[in-house]
């Protein structure tokens, strides 16, 4: 094992580029890959199936994820042990970094591009810092638990008009900062929406925001047209009558999958797919896959919804077929298939396959695996294209 | 003398008995050790430091003992997200993880 990361690495250090020059070239169609074991990034060329870069010192990136600058230059990193990292990605460098908490799940950056916001679990609460130099700008704890805690953090994300919104696992509330003044945060709290919210999404439009419940069926919906009029309860009854299995690993709602007017979301405790039709949130039907599904991801054109699933099926992809809603192939990629990222206009798509060491990337027409590369223990995928997407 | 060495080998016997029966082969170890750092990191974190479920540091466990701790990994504990791993894990190996994680191991 030891040995096979040694090779991994000679290799990639062989084909990446040496991190004292930076690039001359567009970054549209690069992104980055998580390497958690190692606590590294690679940079790649996801057109070319390149390794640009890899970049190391990022601290423990167990459950990381990334955002980027408005230029797509930028990406910031989101570490489990609370760090935040700017990476360069022409260069191949760390700008800056920043331990700025204990434990945190994510981040999200602001309309403008000029705040970086921070979900933490410990201390709970959120942390907004200055884009450019990580500055601290804003520290917003949550509600107290008990004498010695505060509420966890889930569900961050950027929202129309310089907003931030994010729920509390413990105490089950949603939160909506205004960033507009960023000496004066004005927050908003939902008080009640539902029990053990463990993560939110936001559509890509920016209007509805959604907390996924763990203590109970059913999701927390909030307008933000209309955010006065507080979270309704949607698909409560969904798991009505069915047993609940133990979940090994929570789902993920941030790669919300909409194709048409159709909202595709992760059944927890349950081997389904719910599909629930946009505006009266009313369920469709429910598809039954192969495990518990972690991320159901629409392919950009909504044809096509791929699942990856939890601990013990995380060896498998279903794709579904958004007019049928039927199952149409099933992948066998290899234990730890833990995220997929799709080109901007679909054609391809990139699944990390952690137990291999190895990114995969297939054909999303003929569903063909069409070529791998070399990765540490992968994980999360992030292309630059989410620059320009609201709450990714 | 004879009371002595029968109650002597009796106490050796029931030692090795014991340890034969919470003994994980080597290769399971390193399985069990896998799921630890990536399955129950999932949660607990990949340094076991805590997520949205809490810490299995050393420091974290201290008030628990081996058994609670290995009940815990069989059964999981209802009204928590913590699931029962019974299919995955067996009884002597949540013991020897139990173990392993009141020494402080950092998978």
């Amino acid at each position: 094992m030891r040995l096979m990361r040694y090779l991994l690495s000679a290799l990639l250090l062989y084909s990446g580029q040496a991190s004292a020059e930076c690039l001359t070239r567009g970054t549209g169609d690069m992104g980055i890959v998580i390497e958690r074991a190692d606590g590294s990034v690679q940079v790649v060329d996801r057109r070319a199936h390149k390794s640009l870069f890899r970049i190391e010192g990022l601290g423990d990136l167990s459950h990381a994820s990334a955002v980027y600058s408005p230029d797509e230059r930028y990406a910031y990193i989101f570490g489990r042990d609370g760090g935040l990292t700017r990476l360069d990605i022409l260069c191949g460098t760390i700008t800056h970094r920043v331990v700025q908490g204990g434990n945190s799940i994510g981040g999200a950056i602001s309309q403008d591009g000029n705040l970086i916001a921070v979900s933490n679990y410990e201390p709970g609460g959120v942390k907004i810092f200055s884009a450019s130099d990580l500055s601290l700008v804003a520290d917003i704890p949550t509600t107290a638990v008990n004498s010695e805690k505060r509420a966890k953090t889930v569900g961050l994300v950027d929202a129309p008009d310089q907003r931030f919104v994010f729920s509390l696992y413990d105490t089950g509330e949603t939160w909506i900062v205004d960033m507009t003044d960023p000496a004066n945060p004005a927050i908003q709290k939902h008080k009640e929406i539902g029990q053990l919210p463990y993560d939110g999404l936001i559509t890509r439009d920016g209007r509805y925001y959604i907390a996924g419940l763990f203590g109970q069926d059913g999701l927390a919906l909030l307008d933000l047209w209309y955010p006065e009029k507080g979270t309704r309860l949607i698909l409560k009854d969904y798991g009505k009558g069915e047993q609940k299995l133990p979940v090994y690993k929570m789902p993920h709602l941030e790669g919300w999958a909409m194709a048409g007017n159709r909202a595709f979301l992760p059944g927890v405790g349950h081997h389904q797919v719910l599909v629930v039709e946009r505006g009266e949130w009313n369920p469709v039907t429910k598809i039954p896959v192969y495990g518990q599904p972690v991320f159901v991801m629409a392919r950009p054109d909504g044809r096509q919804i791929w699942v990856n699933f939890a601990f013990p099926d995380n060896d498998t992809i279903q794709v579904i077929d958004t007019e049928s809603l039927q199952v149409i192939k099933t992948l066998k990629p290899g234990k730890g298939a833990l995220h997929m990222e799709f080109a901007p206009r679909g054609e391809e798509v990139w699944i990390s396959i952690r137990d291999k060491n190895e990114l995969q990337v297939y054909d999303t027409r003929s569903l063909e695996l069409i070529h791998t590369l070399p990765a540490a223990n992968p994980s999360g995928i992030f292309f630059t294209s989410r620059a320009h997407t609201t709450g990714l | 003398m004879t009371r002595t060495i029968v109650a002597i080998t009796a106490i050796l016997l029931a030692g090795i008995s014991a340890v034969v029966s919470a003994e994980v082969p080597l290769q399971r170890q390193a399985e069990l050790l896998h799921l630890l750092k990536h399955d129950c990191g999932s949660c607990h974190g990949m340094r076991l430091e805590g997520g949205l479920g809490p810490a299995l540091t050393a420091q974290r466990l201290a008030p628990y003992g081996i058994d609670f701790l290995a009940l815990t990994i069989i059964q999981g504990r209802p009204g928590t997200p913590m699931p029962p791993w019974r299919p995955f894990v067996a009884e002597h190996e949540a013991r020897w993880l139990a173990q392993q994680l009141k020494q402080g191991i950092r998978p």
